[in-house]
C-alpha cells in the first residue's frame, strides 16, 4: 500500500491521475524562490520556456540573463555570479548542460565549490521523439562523480517544486535533474521532502517486504505500479523513492537492504555508472545483497513515443515486475 | 601619468619578481620532484602583474576578502609564477613560501586551486573559462549596482587561449550587456604551446574581431608602465562596453635566452640555466 504517513496522492492509481511535467515543477519553485531571495538569479541558453524558466524571467527580468546557446558560458557566467555571493540556477537540456560543458561545471564550479545549481532538463529516454541525439543517459553518472556535487531528482513537478526550494539553501553546487514529459503526480503539497532523506513511498500491508525497489525520477510511478501489481499476485515489496542520489541516505539504502536481502533499482538512465551503481557502491561496502538494475543497457535510444520507448528499452511496468520476479531466485 | 620615481619603483619590482618566479621554477626540482612548470608566459606578463598590483587594483593584501575589493581572474593558470610571485611581494604571503611550488601540500598549486588559496577568485588551468567568469562577476555588479559600480573586473588571459571556443561565448555576453566595469588583459605574445599563434590558428586581425564582438580596443606595449597607464585610464572612461587592452609583450622577457622561444612556454629552468637568469637579471636591475 501507499505509505499512509506521506500523505501520498490518493489518486495515484486512478486512469485519469493528474500529470504534470517535472520541469514544470521547478518553474514555479524558481519563481518563488526568486520571491523569497533576492540574490537568486537565472541563467537561460536559449531554452527559457521549455525548462520553465520563464515564470522567473518574466518576474525578476533584472536577474535573468540570456546567455544564447552557449552551455559553456551558462554554467562559467554562473560560477562568476556565485562567487559575487549570487544563487545562480543554471537551464538547459541535461545533453547540452551537463553534456557539453562537464569541464567548466568541474573546474569552475566544483573544484571552486561554488554555490551554482544546474537544471538539466529533459533528461532520459521519454524526451521521446527528438531522439537519441536529446536523450540524456549519462547525465547522473557525469555529475555523481564530481566531488562537491549533489545530486537530486525528483519523481513529480511537486516535488521538483520542493527540491528547487531546497537547493537555495542547500550546501554547495548542485544538479537538478527533469524531464519533459507529463508525469502523474505521486505526491501532494504535504508530503514532506527534506533534501538528502528518503522515504518509503509503498510498503505491504501487513508483513516483511521480500524485494526492495530503489527507483528515482519518473519512474518512481512505474515502480509502483509494478509493486502494486505484485502484491496482488502475493509479491511482498517496498519502494524507496530516492530523489536524492548525492549525497545518498545511506541509512535508509542499508536499511530497506536488511529487510529484503534483495534489491532492484529503477531510474532512466544507463545502468553504467548511475544511481543503480551508486547503490551498489554503498551495499558493497556495508550489506552486500544481489541487485538487479533497471535501466539503458549500455545503448543509446531513439525516436519514438515515451511510453513505447520506456517498454522498449525494459523500464517499464512489467520490465520491473521480471526483475523483481528474477530476483527472488537469486541468493 | 607616472612619475619617473613611480616608474622606477615598478621596473626594480617587476625585476624583483622575475627573479622570484626564476627561483620558484627552479625550486620545484629537488630529490623528490623532478623540474616543471611554465616560464616564458611568467616573465613575459611580470611587468603587467607588478603594474596591477602595485598600481591598479583596489585590493588589501592584508585583508583579502575586503568585499570592495576588485577582482582578479587568471584565465590562463599556466602562469601562475608570476601570479604567485606577485602575491607574495604584494605581501599576501611570505616570498619564501614561492620556493613551495608545485610541491605536495603547498598552496602554490601547480595550477590555481582556490582550495588551497582561498585568496584567489577561481581555480584555472583548463584554458578559455576565466573570461566568461568574469563575466559573471560583472554581471552580478551590474544587478546590484547598474552602470555606476566603481569595482572594476580584470581578466588576465593569453592569446593562446582565444583558440577556446568558450572565450568567444564570453566576449560575446560581455559585448551584450555593455560591462563597462570589465577590463580584458591579453597577453599578445604570439606563443603558444607548439609553435608560434599565427602558424597554430591564426588571431589576426584579433582587435577587429573583438571590436566586432562590441568591445572598446586598445593596444599598448605590454612592457611600458606610462602607455599601461593610460590604457587602463582610457578603458576606465569607456561607458558603454567593456574593453580589451590587448598587451603586445616578449615571452621569457629579461632573460635573453629565453624572449622570443615558444620552448620556453612549458618548461622550467635548469639549476645551471636559472643561475645564469638570475645573474642577467640582476645585472640589469634599476638602480
Amino acid at each position: 500500500m501507499l505509505n499512509p504517513k506521506l500523505k501520498l496522492n490518493p489518486k495515484l492509481f486512478n486512469p485519469d491521475v493528474e500529470q504534470v511535467p517535472i520541469r514544470k515543477g521547478f518553474g514555479k519553485g524558481l519563481l518563488q524562490a526568486g520571491e523569497e531571495n533576492k540574490n537568486v538569479v537565472g541563467l537561460s541558453a536559449d531554452l527559457t520556456e521549455s525548462t520553465q524558466m520563464h515564470l522567473f524571467a518574466d518576474k525578476f527580468p533584472a536577474r535573468f540573463i540570456q546567455v544564447g546557446v552557449a552551455e559553456q558560458s551558462l554554467v562559467t557566467t554562473a560560477s562568476g555570479l556565485s562567487t559575487m555571493g549570487k544563487i545562480p540556477f543554471c537551464s538547459s537540456y541535461a545533453m547540452f548542460s551537463p553534456g557539453r560543458n562537464w569541464e567548466q561545471i568541474r573546474t569552475t564550479i566544483t573544484y571552486n565549490d561554488r554555490k551554482v545549481v544546474i537544471a538539466g532538463s529533459h533528461a532520459g529516454i521519454s524526451v521521446g521523439p527528438d531522439g537519441g541525439t536529446h536523450q540524456a543517459l549519462e547525465d547522473i553518472a557525469l555529475m555523481r562523480v564530481l566531488p562537491n556535487m549533489d545530486v537530486v531528482s525528483p519523481c513529480d513537478a511537486l516535488e521538483a517544486k520542493k527540491a528547487t526550494l531546497a537547493l537555495v539553501n542547500s550546501k554547495g553546487p548542485a544538479y537538478l535533474r527533469l524531464a519533459r514529459e507529463k508525469t502523474p503526480i505521486i505526491t501532494t503539497e504535504e508530503t514532506p521532502f527534506t533534501f538528502g532523506k528518503e522515504e518509503i513511498f509503498w510498503l505491504p500491508e501487513v508483513g516483511i517486504a521480500e524485494v526492495g525497489i530503489i527507483a528515482t525520477g519518473g519512474l518512481v510511478y512505474n515502480a509502483l505500479l509494478a509493486a502494486k501489481e505484485l502484491e496482488a499476485e502475493g509479491i511482498k515489496t517496498k519502494v524507496l523513492n530516492l530523489s536524492t542520489i548525492k549525497p545518498m541516505d545511506k541509512n535508509a539504502v542499508i536499511a530497506l537492504a536488511k529487510e529484503t536481502k534483495k534489491i532492484v533499482t529503477v531510474e532512466e538512465h544507463q545502468v553504467m555508472g548511475g544511481m543503480g551503481s551508486a547503490v551498489a557502491e554503498v551495499l558493497a561496502g556495508n550489506f552486500p545483497v544481489p541487485i538487479e538494475f533497471i535501466g539503458v543497457q549500455d545503448r543509446y535510444g531513439q525516436s519514438g513515443a515515451p511510453s513505447e520507448l520506456i517498454e522498449h528499452y525494459g523500464m517499464g511496468k512489467n520490465g520491473i515486475k521480471e526483475a523483481v520476479k528474477k530476483i527472488l531466485g537469486r541468493k | 601619468m607616472l612619475t619617473e620615481h613611480k616608474i622606477k619603483e615598478l621596473e626594480q619590482k617587476a625585476n624583483d619578481i622575475r627573479c622570484s618566479i626564476i627561483e620558484s621554477l627552479v625550486a620545484t626540482k629537488t630529490d623528490k620532484y623532478s623540474a616543471s612548470g611554465h616560464t616564458g608566459g611568467p616573465l613575459g606578463m611580470a611587468d603587467i602583474f607588478t603594474f596591477w598590483f602595485f598600481h591598479v587594483l583596489k585590493h588589501d593584501p592584508k585583508n583579502p576578502d575586503w568585499p570592495d575589493r576588485d577582482r582578479v581572474v587568471l584565465s590562463n593558470g599556466h602562469i601562475c609564477p608570476v601570479y604567485y610571485a606577485t602575491m607574495a611581494h604584494a605581501g599576501y604571503f611570505p616570498v619564501e613560501e614561492l620556493k613551495t611550488l608545485r610541491h605536495f601540500g603547498s598552496r602554490l598549486q601547480g595550477h590555481p586551486h582556490r582550495e588551497y588559496m582561498p585568496w584567489l577568485e577561481t581555480s584555472s588551468g583548463p584554458l578559455g573559462s576565466g573570461l566568461s567568469q568574469s563575466v559573471g562577476m560583472a554581471l552580478a555588479e551590474k544587478i546590484d549596482h547598474g552602470m555606476s559600480t566603481d569595482k572594476y573586473i580584470y581578466c588576465f588571459m593569453s592569446d593562446g587561449e582565444l583558440d577556446e571556443g568558450n572565450s568567444w561565448e564570453g566576449i560575446m555576453l560581455a559585448g551584450k550587456y555593455r560591462l563597462r566595469n570589465l577590463i580584458a588583459i591579453i597577453d599578445r605574445n604570439n606563443i603558444q604551446i607548439e609553435g608560434f599563434t599565427e602558424n597554430i590558428m591564426p588571431l589576426e586581425p584579433l582587435a577587429d574581431k573583438w571590436r566586432a564582438f562590441n568591445w572598446h580596443v586598445i593596444e599598448v606595449s605590454g612592457h611600458d608602465f606610462q602607455a599601461l597607464n593610460e590604457a587602463v585610464n582610457e578603458a576606465k572612461g569607456v561607458f558603454e562596453k567593456p574593453t580589451v587592452i590587448i598587451a603586445h609583450t616578449i615571452p621569457g622577457k629579461g632573460v635573453s635566452f629565453m624572449e622570443r622561444d615558444y620552448k620556453w612556454h612549458g618548461k622550467p629552468p635548469s639549476k645551471e640555466e636559472a643561475e645564469k637568469a638570475l645573474a642577467e637579471l640582476k645585472a640589469h636591475r634599476p638602480i
